[in-house]
């Protein structure tokens, strides 16, 4: 049944930019650009996809973790001596168990200790783990432990964390940012200067300045932090885990073991969603400390109050604005300033902070800017990456300033944004060119252009329908009090690792004949955590080897790396490993064919030659011999990395720096009605426009897109983990306190598909996951804006802020 | 304590459990059955439902000794459960159906192997599946829905699957899903 | 930890009297997520999931004699007619999977000012049936809550059954949270015509340390629409005379700053939402007895 919301346009007669021309494969049924199905789509509607928190061994342990209670404190005294004595308790570890001198870890940063050592810095940091037969034995243990804090005064905003006497976070740090921060509680900082914002500040003729406020979102992946790490005889372990990148977390795993990294083995579990949640460690190293001091298998599976702590979280930011134009529309100036915190550990920090910075202003075009993002370290809870990643909170903030000076101007905000929209050729703040296709005043139209939804469709014969108004089955009103408002918001998200980062990902294929039917097996490390990286990895395989068998194989350490399944990436990155992998693959089989049959037809050595449905053809079509013939008992199989364009660092003074790969962009509009009176929010729809490049998948691609918008529809209205500033503890950590959107809260969301290729990536695709979170919260604010006439310069917005009281 | 009960039609017993547990907790360490998911622990999620005596609960609130002698249907059964259903209400042509609908897999994994039921196969064809660690609850409430409601508007599709969140898909899929196994449904009679 | 199991009302009476600590299970749905959570290691557990008097219902001349653990999901399909502030309470209680299981019992017992049921009971007018192996005892809903998650119950009571008076005239139920579904309100407010005694009544929770009643408010709407003959000509509420009745609603709560919500929006909240169910009760109301007129004039 084809969905209603669904519309997918070609170039066609939309700006410039051409779809790739692909011969390989065209022929090919289940291959790219067709809605192929899962692969995992059968275990997963059985229940039989074995998640992380599924794993099970015979005589397995269960780990636990015990978590401060405070969020800043000296640990005067531990004493794990009554726990350790409990029936059924095999181990308990604190710091001065570990293994070896590697006693912290971390993505880029290695400041995150793997047991608190002698201070905890946020509340819910680990302090010591428990293995015993059963997980209420280890809870129980687990409270058996003393543990005596004295309490350290708490930095929470930048205030308190610049302060001249302020208490340092971490006391003496000599990670390579510390000679460029301006003091030792912030992590990173980077400016971006292009132009003179001075004088262009003389020829704006309006000029609008704005503070924004993002709240702590979560991801709410639902299958919490979990794993089995079963020790092996070699003195070894082999850990199932949920994570986004196997072999980030072995290099930071291994050392903390006192390991080699081949005796630490890593497979792919089923994960329960992602977001970004995963990038950062979480239980690995301490099921396997626990499985190699016991020598049995142990399981850690986070219970959802757990999960709260157990992963880093989207910063929160203060973001502070200031936008100038001409009376034509025209921006003149844009100078800013985005504070994140990053809480007590870096994580993601630095490399959020130059997402924010270099993607601060948005998909305009801006000649004079003065943008700095810096990141604090805090006693608030640790953030890092998370879908939309440091763009996310900037595109928030940016938007609200272009309806703001729109409004200053007396123009359409729609309009205001298409005469300032950046397009193929427009030069970044960074100074780096945007080389591909950048169709952000079309997106704008489309999304414009989509049929508005009917006014008070809560109306009927029988009185209101109450599921259709706010608050819905609540019954809070009849119509009562309720306004529409329409907004809309667009913005730009990078793609792939930036700013120098060797960005590649490993692949390998194998081409075999198996019961007369040539069959490809692909092998990546990638973490599939739900987008559908398998799918699309077989309907490549099927296209560039013109097969229909493909076999997709556990993603684990035998295999190299396959970089993180994190910003957009992994279908440009690890798509594009296979496709190269499956080309090197097509030229081996191929020349084995000249070699066996070149010398009984020309056009072994003059035409170009495809694999097509099982056989050797010519571009003309023409048959020369089948891959079975071809391949006999030979099997061919090729592991290969590939690369994307290299990108540079930002200059640390000016941010100057080609330090993109990609760029990604997409539109919202959103329709919204308010309960003005009681300050409640009903998203009547979501409409979403965005540009692919090359939908691979086109069922797949909607469902990324649907899946952003919603994420971004929550933060807007409900999602915020709220943190005390008096203690910085977190007040929330559970389903009941921190909402995320219902079906009920959901609306529909009609995605109109733009596909104007990028000629520098695979297929001409572009990487999608992330765009789509970007704009639908600023468009839901601005929705809300229009339906209130408040300001809101926060989000979540909240009903308090709705009716002022 | 002992816990003696039916699950998917089969009889189960546990043993040594512990007061505290629950039937979630149960089904999935104890019985081998992992497919009802634990996402929340409190009622918040609906990726643990399961039908006991027919009626979709949340595994995860119901303790282990209030199962003794009851009937529990969890995803693993979801397929026979809708299959002896259709067996009682259309003579049995609902499979002729449903391996058609599996003859449309096209990847090695995909619709090969155990017959699924329709609300199963309408989750795949839609693409209501991303991480699916939502999906077992969302089968189980959906289903039930279905049986209740042949011919659900919307609305009632929404109110039936508001206990039950999925954070990849923005639900739009899954409201295809439902609705296409609603469609697939009437086209049966 | 003991997980008792009694096979009849009772067995569970008894087994309370001996264990006056245990801790009554029927729907879970408080009681489980305090274990998972590890807030709370009961000595025992006492389910009552086998008495099916509990699961019961029986709908007399003047008043409803709802068992403690019918699923609120009944409520909402049989019992609309006669108790349609519960059933609207009923419908915004978390989820479908909840209120299959979840009934006025374990909202009762937990007395939880964010319960959905109490403000539904306050305005409607009910008595707990609290039964021990020492006798059988009503207690009149606004006796019931003594404070923060504390009721009049005795340590070896259990509740049996809730009677709830039968509506006589118009009952709405309104429920602010921040989600559509799976929410706990951040304050709700029950109201209750009762045309036969000329009275109306309302229930207020999640702004106040217990569910509450706006005792003044419904004094001063009492005396207006007596005053004004209301009752008998039908006629519109006046805006002043349905403010007043809000602003003292409002003026009902005691509300705190949570997570949830401020104090401040709370008491803004029950106000507007007091002054919306006062217009569609009487609307419907005047709706009725327009309707009782026409046909009175025919017969």
């Amino acid at each position: 049944m084809p969905s209603p919301t669904l519309g997918f346009a070609r170039a066609g007669g939309a700006p410039s930019g051409t779809p790739t021309k692909i011969t390989q494969g065209s022929q090919t049924r289940g291959g790219i650009g067709e809605s192929t199905l899962r692969p995992d789509g059968t275990l997963k509607v059985t229940g039989e996809f074995a998640y992380s928190s599924d794993m099970w061994h015979e005589d397995m342990l269960w780990g636990h973790i015990l978590r401060s209670t405070v969020a800043h404190a000296e640990i005067v005294s531990l004493d794990t001596g009554e726990a350790l004595a409990t029936p059924g308790v095999y181990a308990v570890m604190t710091y001065d168990d570990l293994p070896t001198e590697v006693r912290t870890y971390g993505l880029e940063i290695q400041d995150t200790p793997v047991l608190a050592h002698g201070k905890v810095r946020h509340h819910g940091e680990p302090v010591a783990i428990v293995a015993a037969d059963h997980p209420e034995t280890a809870r129980r243990a687990a409270a058996k432990i003393k543990v005596e804090y004295r309490e350290l005064p708490v930095i929470t905003d930048e205030a308190s964390a610049t302060a001249p006497d302020a208490v340092l976070v971490h006391e003496n740090r000599d990670d390579h940012h510390i000679g460029h921060v301006p003091h030792p509680n912030i992590v990173h900082r980077q400016p971006i200067v292009r132009g003179d914002v001075s004088a262009a500040r003389e020829r704006a003729d309006v000029v609008v300045e704005g503070e924004y406020c993002f709240g702590i979102q979560d991801q709410a992946f639902l299958g919490p932090e979990s794993g089995l790490a079963v020790p092996d005889e070699d003195g070894g372990v082999h850990l199932y885990i949920a994570t986004q990148w196997l072999h980030s977390d072995l290099r930071q795993i291994a050392p903390v073991l006192g390991l080699p990294e081949d005796k630490v083995r890593m497979t792919l579990a089923g994960v329960g969603g992602a977001f970004g949640g995963r990038e950062d460690l979480s239980m690995q190293i301490h099921a396997c400390l626990l499985a190699l001091r016991t020598g049995k298998p142990v399981k850690i599976v986070y219970n959802r109050f757990e999960s709260f702590f157990g992963h880093v979280h989207r910063h929160p930011a203060r973001l502070y604005y200031e936008h100038g134009a001409t009376r034509d529309g025209k921006l003149t100036h844009v100078a800013c300033r985005i504070v994140l915190d990053g809480g007590a550990y870096a994580s993601a920090s630095p490399a959020v902070v130059g997402n924010a910075s270099s993607l601060g202003i948005g998909p305009y075009v801006v000649d004079d800017v003065d943008i700095e993002a810096i990141a604090l370290y805090t006693n608030n809870p640790p953030c890092g990456a998370m879908r939309g990643f440091g763009a996310v909170q900037a595109c928030f903030a940016y938007e609200a300033q272009m309806d703001k000076v729109a409004k200053e101007l007396g123009m359409d905000p729609v309009e205001f944004r298409q005469r300032n929209a950046m397009e193929q050729g427009t030069i970044m703040p960074t100074g780096q060119p945007v080389d591909s296709p950048a169709p952000v005043a079309e997106l704008l139209r489309r999304v414009k252009a989509m049929p508005l939804p009917p006014e008070r469709q809560w109306e009927s014969s029988e009185g209101a329908d109450v599921r259709q108004l706010p608050g819905g089955l609540s019954n809070t009103t009849h119509g009562e009090g309720v306004v529409r408002g329409i907004g809309y918001a667009v913005g730009i998200k990078n793609v792939g690792f930036s700013e120098g980062f060797d960005d590649y990902s490993t692949a390998k294929v194998r081409m075999e004949v198996l019961a007369g039917e040539p069959v490809a097996t692909v092998h990546t490390a990638m973490a599939e955590v739900g987008q559908g990286g398998v799918t699309v990895h077989a309907q490549i395989a099927r296209t560039e080897l013109g097969v229909t068998q493909v076999t997709i194989r556990p993603a684990d350490t035998q295999v190299g790396s396959a970089g993180s399944t994190s910003a957009s990436r992994q279908t440009y990155v690890t798509g594009g490993a296979v496709k190269n992998a499956c080309e090197l693959v097509r030229e081996r089989v191929l020349e084995l064919g000249r070699r066996k049959f070149g010398t009984y037809h020309p056009a072994w050595a003059t035409a170009e030659l495809l694999l097509e449905d099982g056989k050797v053809v010519t571009d003309g079509g023409e048959v020369l011999a089948t891959v079975a013939d071809v391949l006999e008992d030979e099997v061919v199989e090729i592991e290969a990395e590939w690369r994307h364009r290299r990108t540079e660092p930002f200059d640390l003074r000016t941010g100057q720096g080609n330090g993109h790969v990609q760029y990604s962009f997409a539109a919202h509009r959103a329709v919204v009605e308010v309960d003005t009176e009681l300050g409640l929010v009903k998203v009547i729809e979501l409409a979403c426009a965005q540009d692919v490049g090359k939908a691979l998948n086109p069922l797949s691609v909607i469902g990324q897109i649907q899946g952003g918008t919603a994420q971004g529809l929550g933060v807007a209205v409900m999602e915020e983990i709220i943190v005390d500033p008096k203690t910085a503890k977190v007040r929330n950590p559970s389903f009941t306190d921190y909402l995320i959107p219902t079906i009920l809260d959901t609306p529909t969301i009609p995605v109109d598909v733009l596909e104007l290729a990028d000629d520098h990536a695979p297929y001409g695709l572009r990487g999608i996951g992330e765009a789509p979170t970007l704009s639908s919260t600023p468009a839901v604010l601005a929705a809300i804006r229009n339906a209130t006439g408040l300001e809101l310069n926060r989000t979540p917005v909240r009903p308090e802020h709705l009716t002022g009281k | 304590m002992r816990v003696n009960f039916t699950v998917n039609g089969r009889p189960q017993e546990a043993d040594d459990v512990w007061e505290g547990e629950s039937l979630l907790y149960v089904l999935r360490e104890r019985l081998g059955l992992p497919g009802s998911k634990n996402a929340c622990e409190q009622g918040e999620c609906g990726s643990c439902t399961v039908r006991l005596d027919g009626v979709p609960v949340c595994s995860c609130l119901v303790a282990a000794g209030q199962v003794q002698d009851r009937d529990v249907v969890t995803v693993e059964g979801l397929a026979d459960y809708a299959k002896q259903r259709d067996r009682v209400t259309s003579g049995g042509t609902a499979l002729d159906e449903a391996r058609q609908w599996a003859a449309r897999g096209t990847d090695s994994q995909t619709g090969e192997g155990g017959e699924l039921s329709p609300i199963q196969r309408a989750f795949i064809d839609a693409g209501a599946v991303q991480c699916g660690f939502c999906t077992p609850g969302l089968l189980v409430a959906a289903d039930e829905m279905l049986e209740r409601n042949p011919d659900p508007s919307d609305a009632d599709i929404r109110e039936a699957l508001s206990g039950n969140l999925c954070r990849c898909t923005g639900y739009e899929k899954i409201m295809d899903a439902v609705r296409l196994a609603a469609a697939r449904q009437g086209e049966e009679v | 930890m003991d997980f008792l199991r009694p096979a009849s009302w009772e067995e569970a009476l008894a087994a309370k009297a001996e264990h006056p600590t245990a801790v009554p299970i029927a729907g879970g749905t408080d009681v489980m997520v305090e274990i998972n959570f590890d807030h709370r290691r009961p000595e025992y557990l006492l389910d009552l999931n086998r008495i099916g008097d509990l699961y019961e219902w029986e709908v007399g001349d003047d008043s409803v004699r709802l068992g403690a653990s019918v699923p609120y999901t009944k409520i909402m399909e049989h019992l609309r007619a006669e108790l349609p502030g519960l059933a609207l309470a009923s419908h915004t209680v978390a989820s479908p999977q909840i209120r299959n299981r979840g009934g006025v019992g374990g909202n009762l017992g937990t007395a939880s000012p964010a319960g959905d049921a109490h403000p539904a009971l306050l305005a409607a007018g009910a008595e707990v049936e609290a039964a021990s192996v020492r006798g059988t005892r009503l207690i009149p809903i606004d006796d019931f809550y003594t404070g923060v998650k504390r009721n009049a119950l005795a340590p070896d009571e259990l509740i049996r059954a809730i009677r709830i008076k039968k509506a006589d005239g118009p009952q709405q139920y309104s429920k602010v949270g921040t989600r559509n579904a799976m929410v706990i309100a951040v304050c709700a407010f029950g109201l209750a015509l009762h045309p036969g005694t000329r009275t109306v009544r309302t229930g207020i929770g999640s702004a106040a340390p217990t569910p509450v009643r706006a005792r003044t408010a419904e004094d001063f709407l009492n005396a207006a629409l007596d005053e004004g003959g209301f009752w008998d000509n039908g006629k519109i509420i006046t805006p002043s005379v349905a403010k007043q009745f809000a602003d003292l609603c409002a003026a009902a709560c005691n509300p705190i700053d949570d997570i949830r919500g401020t104090a401040n929006y709370r008491r803004h909240a029950v106000g507007v939402m007091a002054r919306r169910t006062l217009t569609w009760t009487w609307e419907s109301y005047r709706g009725t007895r327009r309707a009782a007129c026409q046909n009175g004039g025919a017969a």
